[in-house]
């Protein structure tokens, strides 16, 4: 195996890992607040890459700029579909959360399908045709503002949750619901938050990507599920665990691209979702099972 | 109520003879949703285990008893007890992956759509099994390789496949193990302090469960003459395998094949009148408001609902 080849393997599989941390981050924390899945987060991402494909043909915004736009709109229709929707539901049965969010992704997934069309697409981006050689390495420009963007993100969360009174609130309230409204929080309200965040925080990763990763409708299916494996590898309800799984799920994947052959990456990631619930089955970084 | 399903079945046995080809395909699709919903319904409704990824067993039966018949000339007839069996086989080792440390809800759920999306790569990449590609079945018309001239044969394979499976289902609640399996349900830590062996019994309905989606595969496989990764062992599959008894009431007798009737004619006329209008993925946004609505509005399924209304006009 040729070393570069490898070495150009793990850059590229570091890279794309701040998107998935990103996505997996905000899954890890709409599920530790609230404890829902949210089946629906891979159709969040590709309607944040459709937002920033609107942006980028109607309105000529790059990506690169576009995602806050596009982020800021996810986090309205994360907080809209928590108050609609997801709050009635936040104490029933954990299989009637699971097929309510299962409807509303068949929704956002065909309604992707009705106002775009199957094809797959991408967004032009200044920054695509941008690389740069660091010795018998290429960094292709977009991904390393990908990368740099959602690191700062997740970090900018992490100081949210806890550095503000909000965040400290959100904290408590997934550590404990009666005490955190015994202290006087407005749980209702932190759960919007906490859902926009979440969604904001996927489809900010999914404008940032929508440049060098084709999308169409049906993407949103496999990336709901790589952020489920990766949560369930970092250990579900941690924010460190997800950010972790995210570069490590990457990295494997990119390796196992290099390896075997591209089309096999998955098998890489499930493999090693199945070695964690055989061996660790709180996940790296979790510390009881739900 | 067992003489209305006797009455109905009565009715079914001689629709053939009246109904037109269009109808007897829609009834034919009525059934075998009915018996893979009904498959479904004893680990996902009796014993409350919600498996999201039950296209896995699909997958594993229509192609094993495709392989079989492709390339050793074995007809579907046995390949089909060899598809369920390696179904069953899986649905063992998924369950005892989920099962051995209580993983519930949430864990399970994603367990198995995890090894639905591992089988669908992996086949989609192992050419031997004809990739991503997928596999094409003849057609000759030979009855021995589960392959018949006149449809109305399809329609009675699926109406004794419904019918069968929802037997077991019977026979199941009014055994010990149906109430072992409601316990695990209801209240598993309570299940667990009488004594109940709740490892086993979750492990059991899951391998019973797999075991006759694994046979479904075949039929599947077979009516449609090609298997693709995607259609096989995707989440779609999946979906529509376990929205029909949750619409229809799950952890009951009836509530799959309610749920079958209830849908399947709305998902095949939705088809095809958004499709011949080009909305394409029109129907699966009906499917989502249903479940949705169910969810909100009718949360134990259709089913009970029914019942009841019935029984207190009777009264």
């Amino acid at each position: 195996m040729d070393p570069v080849l490898v070495a150009q393997g793990v850059v590229s599989g570091i890279l794309f890992g701040g998107v998935y941390s990103l996505m997996a981050v905000g899954l890890t924390l709409i599920f530790g607040v609230m404890r829902v899945i949210n089946f629906a987060h891979g159709d969040l991402m590709v309607w944040g890459m459709y937002l920033s494909w609107l942006l980028a043909t109607r309105l000529g915004v790059d990506p690169a700029v576009g995602f806050v736009a596009c982020a800021a709109c996810l986090y309205l229709l994360g907080a809209a579909l928590q108050r609609g929707l997801v709050d009635r539901i936040v104490d029933a049965p954990h299989e009637m959360q699971i097929l309510l969010m299962l409807g509303v992704a068949l929704i956002l997934e065909n309604a992707a399908l009705l106002a775009f069309g199957p094809e797959p697409t991408r967004v032009r981006s200044s920054l695509t045709a941008w690389t740069v050689w660091v010795g018998p390495l290429f960094v292709d420009m977009a991904r390393l503002t990908a990368f740099a963007v959602a690191l700062a993100l997740a970090a900018g969360l992490g100081l949210f949750l806890y550095r503000t009174d909000l965040g400290r609130r959100m904290r408590a309230a997934a550590d404990n619901v009666y005490g955190a409204q015994v202290i006087g929080t407005d749980v209702r309200r932190v759960y919007a938050v906490a859902f926009g965040v979440g969604a904001a925080c996927v489809g900010a990763a999914g404008a940032l990507t929508a440049s060098f990763l084709p999308f169409s409708p049906a993407l949103g299916l496999s990336a709901s599920v790589a952020s489920f494996n990766i949560v369930i590898i970092g250990g579900m309800g941690s924010l460190v665990g997800a950010f972790v799984g995210g570069l490590l799920v990457s990295l494997a994947e990119s390796l196992g691209a290099v390896f075997f052959r591209p089309s096999l990456k998955e098998v890489v990631s499930f493999s090693l979702l199945i070695l964690i619930l055989l061996f660790r089955p709180t996940g790296l970084y979790g510390r009881r099972l739900p | 109520m067992t003489w209305i399903g006797l009455g109905a079945l009565a009715v079914l046995l001689a629709l053939p003879a009246v109904a037109s080809p269009y109808l007897t395909t829609v009834c034919t699709l009525i059934f075998f949703y009915g018996y893979l919903g009904q498959a479904w319904n004893l680990v996902g409704g009796y014993a409350g285990q919600l498996s999201a990824g039950h296209a896995a067993f699909v997958g594993v039966g229509g192609y094993t008893a495709t392989m079989l018949s492709l390339e050793a000339g074995l007809t579907p007839w046995i390949g089909m007890w060899v598809g369920g069996a390696l179904a069953a086989a899986l649905g063992g080792g998924i369950g005892y992956l989920g099962f051995r440390f209580g993983l519930r809800g949430f864990y399970f759920v994603l367990l198995t759509v995890a090894f639905a999306e591992l089988l669908r790569v992996i086949t989609s990449n192992v050419d031997a099994v004809g990739g991503a590609l997928g596999l094409y079945i003849t057609f000759t018309g030979d009855p021995w390789q589960f392959q018949f001239q006149d449809t109305r044969v399809y329609y009675y394979v699926a109406l004794a496949l419904m019918v069968g499976a929802t037997l077991v289902a019977w026979l199941l609640e009014r055994r010990r193990f149906g109430a072992y399996l409601a316990a695990v349900r209801e209240d598993e830590s309570a299940a667990e302090a009488l004594g109940v062996n709740t490892f086993r019994v979750k492990l059991l309905a899951m391998v019973l469960s797999s075991f006759l989606t694994g046979i479904g595969g075949t039929f599947y496989a077979f009516y449609l003459f090609s298997l693709q990764p995607g259609t096989m062992f995707g989440i779609p599959l999946s979906v529509e395998i376990i929205i029909r008894p949750i619409v229809g009431g799950a952890g009951t007798v009836a509530g799959p094949i309610l749920g079958s009737f209830i849908l399947t004619p709305l998902a095949e006329v939705s088809r095809l009148y958004f499709g011949q209008g080009g909305w394409h993925g029109a129907h699966l946004i009906v499917y989502g408001l249903l479940l949705i609505g169910v969810v909100l509005f009718l949360p134990e399924g259709a089913y009970p609902r029914l019942a009841r209304a019935l029984r207190r006009r009777g009264r």
